[in-house]
């Protein structure tokens, strides 16, 4: 199992990458916060750390800590557009509820 | 459903903690909104894609605004009624607007800033200028999905006190949190120093639809520091349209324009223009509401010779702020561009062979100040780690100064000091036994006060009975990050303290700002001179003041002809204070002064004898 991107949002993580003039890939990962327990994160990488488990996928590398991945197993990141609001969204589906925002799930 | 935007690493918010923070481009012309998004400064668009909201707003008669794109035929239809370059009344009073006569709109003066009468009511400046940033506010607010912890807007470098506070104001009408006024040339360095991180001296060349503005700018070590400014505030990509459009009509022969053809000749010729950037000819082509048409074709050299002298004319500021500066064209190592009229050729070519350089004109000059705000807001809001933070310093494009005896100017922050800034300087009494004191802030270069701009007056009362120049008061001033300046007033001894915060009545007009400086200079000589004509006359009266007391306590120590003596200096003291020789004046000090000296040695004489009669050694 692993975690992808789809191709929306592959192509937006290189753009924002280049733009950024720097970096390795994209790290995705959880935090033990927010009103449902759990929140993702979303940061860019320079370097991949000791125990990461990285991804290729649609060329882009997806960095994820082992712990965080326990969480995200087979989730799929994507970029959405909703009215003038656009940035990416995690379908989770280890994720049992999540909160009005999304930004805070549980499992 | 909360979107997620890329983090810098280690940097990821806690859920429902990011801070949306946005930078606002408030222009005379356009307007836009920028943040920082996925690392990356955008501006932000409304439904239809366009990122300029154009700052036009039209109150509908029967209630309802339009505005921006919205607004833009109303010009035609319902001029009065649809206001444009707001960003010119700001903290302005009715005296401060040329050719008001020319401007469509029914004036109202007010004390403090003048109001437009509109089919809806009176409108003050401040409120239409709310409702632009209402706009945009919301345009944010959809484009982030969440409230906006604040917004750093934008002014000109120029804009004195009185219109970064009608700015502020504004915003605050608009539901902004306004967590910093950045001057525009500033944000355009942000906007290129940051991405490209190159050190060294800039200068930010801004030609705006209706005005201009040079800055010279240095960065060191991440730091921006404004070295000078200078501009022209009648100055703008506006009139080369002008220009375009009265060659139209010399060209065309056609008669005198109805105010809506005027507005037409005057749109198509901007479009001209614009084509004309891009392709070597371009047809001016329209017909009139009167039947009559315009046809002719206008060469891109012929527009390049019709606004030769404005060309010629935007490199005047640019010698001055180097000046100011103390630089030279070749000290400057690249140039920022900014505002749409920038994009001409030929004021590239202008520049280029000015600075014996290409300009940097890889970021969208339209677009260059907002995402420079919305780089300074993202910082401003708690977005960016600590050991990344950078210092912004801005200066003080005038001297603020106290008027002092003999309403001379005494600068206490002068020109170009970086923001913030507080200085302090101590004052003292005039007069023996002098309880109050009243302060007169000024801005200006100039050394009369006459020739200054008059800011804000307070008084410190309660100071304790004393000798005239024993007491000391402190007075500070400060200026903040945003350019708002504050006084205050404290006596040292007893700690009474009186302060003010400037916010007067009328601001100055770019213009005048313009015309101090150069005034400044020209004057420079002059002032000097009138400058110690002031202080020999304030020394004169002084001493006048203090015989005069001395003569009633103790004129009796003086014998008929020591009298005299002294009554014909005073009264030959008294016939030339009011002259204009200031040589003849510090004679006349002088000569009272000698002829006084044993008067006053006696008196002291006198005062120890009296302090000490009826004492015994033993009690002193």
């Amino acid at each position: 199992m692993s975690v992808i991107l789809t191709e929306r949002a592959a192509q937006h993580i290189s753009h924002f990458i280049d733009k950024r003039g720097k970096g390795f890939g994209v790290r995705l990962g959880i935090k033990t916060s927010g009103c449902s327990g759990m929140a993702y994160k979303l940061e860019f990488v320079d370097q991949a750390l000791d125990g990461d488990l990285v991804f290729d996928s649609h060329g882009v590398k997806v960095v994820i800590d082992q712990k965080s991945h326990v969480y995200l197993d087979g989730t799929e990141l994507d970029y959405v557009r909703e009215g003038l609001n656009e940035g990416f969204k995690f379908n989770n589906p280890n994720a049992r509820s999540q909160c009005g925002c999304g930004e805070s799930f549980s499992v | 459903m909360a979107l997620l935007q890329i983090a810098e690493p280690g940097q990821s918010a806690v859920p429902h903690k990011h801070r949306l923070a946005v930078g606002i481009d408030l222009g005379t012309t356009n307007s836009l909104v920028a943040t920082v998004r996925n690392g990356i400064a955008v501006c932000l668009t409304d439904e239809q894609g366009r990122a300029l909201l154009p700052s036009v707003v039209h109150y509908r008669d029967g209630g309802g605004i339009s505005l921006g794109f919205d607004a833009l035929g109303a010009r035609v239809s319902d001029p009065r009624n649809t206001i444009v370059s707001v960003k010119r009344f700001m903290g302005r009073g009715l005296g401060d607007v040329a050719h008001t006569e020319s401007i469509p709109y029914i004036f109202e003066e007010m004390p403090g800033m003048l109001r437009l009468r509109t089919v809806q009511g009176s409108k003050s400046p401040v409120e239409i200028s709310a409702d632009l940033l209402r706009v945009l506010r919301q345009r944010a607010e959809a484009s982030l999905g969440g409230e906006l912890t604040g917004a750093v807007v934008t002014v000109p470098a120029y804009f004195d006190e009185a219109q970064r506070q009608a700015t502020r104001d504004a915003a605050r009408l608009a539901g902004l949190h306004v967590l910093r006024l950045l001057n525009e040339p500033t944000a355009a360095a942000v906007a290129y120093g940051l991405d490209n991180a190159s050190e060294g001296v800039y200068a930010v060349f801004d030609l705006g639809g209706g005005t201009f503005d040079l800055s010279i700018l240095k960065l060191t070590h991440g730091v921006f520091e404004v070295l000078a400014t200078n501009g022209d505030t009648a100055l703008g990509g506006d009139d080369f349209d002008h220009r375009l459009y009265c060659w139209a009509l010399d060209n065309a022969h056609i008669a005198p324009l109805s105010v809506e053809d005027a507005r037409r000749l005057l749109m198509a010729a901007r479009a001209v223009k614009e084509l004309l950037t891009i392709s070597e000819e371009a047809p001016f082509h329209l017909r009139l509401g009167s039947g009559e048409e315009v046809d002719l074709t206008v060469t891109r050299a012929a527009f390049f010779e019709m606004t030769r002298p404005l060309v010629q004319k935007t490199l005047i500021p640019v010698k001055r702020a180097l000046r100011d500066a103390g630089l030279s064209p070749k000290d400057v190592k690249g140039i920022v561009m900014v505002g749409g009229a920038t994009r001409m050729p030929h004021i590239q070519r202008a520049v280029a062979e000015f600075f014996g350089q290409e300009p940097l004109t890889n970021l969208d000059p339209d677009r260059v100040v907002a995402l420079g705000a919305a780089m300074q807001a993202n910082a401003l809001a708690g977005n960016r780690r600590e050991d990344e933070g950078w210092l912004l310093l801005d200066v003080i494009p005038l001297s603020l100064g106290l008027e002092t005896m003999g309403g001379l100017s005494e600068k206490i922050i002068t020109r170009n000091a970086t923001l913030p800034v507080a200085r302090a300087q101590e004052f003292t009494t005039f007069k023996d036994g002098q309880t109050a004191m009243s302060f007169h802030v000024v801005q200006g270069e100039r050394e009369l006060v006459s020739d200054c701009r008059s800011l804000a007056r307070f008084e410190l009362r309660g100071i304790p009975p004393m000798a005239a120049g024993a007491a000391r008061i402190r007075v500070t001033f400060q200026v903040d990050a945003d350019g708002l300046l504050s006084v205050s007033a404290r006596e040292t001894s007893t700690g009474v303290e009186a302060s003010i915060h400037v916010k007067p009545s009328y601001g100055l007009t770019d213009d005048e700002i313009a015309g101090m400086l150069r005034d400044g200079l020209e004057y420079a000589d002059g002032d000097l001179a009138s400058r110690a004509l002031r202080e020999q006359q304030v020394e004169a009266e002084r001493l006048l003041e203090a015989c005069a007391q001395a003569l009633s306590a103790d004129g009796d120590l003086l014998d008929e002809t020591e009298l005299s003596a002294i009554n014909a200096l005073i009264a030959r003291l008294r016939e030339i204070i009011g002259g204009h020789d200031a040589s003849a004046l510090s004679d006349g000090i002088a000569a009272l002064s000698r002829a006084t000296e044993d008067f006053a040695a006696r008196r002291m004489n006198r005062s120890l004898r009296d302090a000490f009669a009826g004492r015994s050694i033993d009690e002193l």
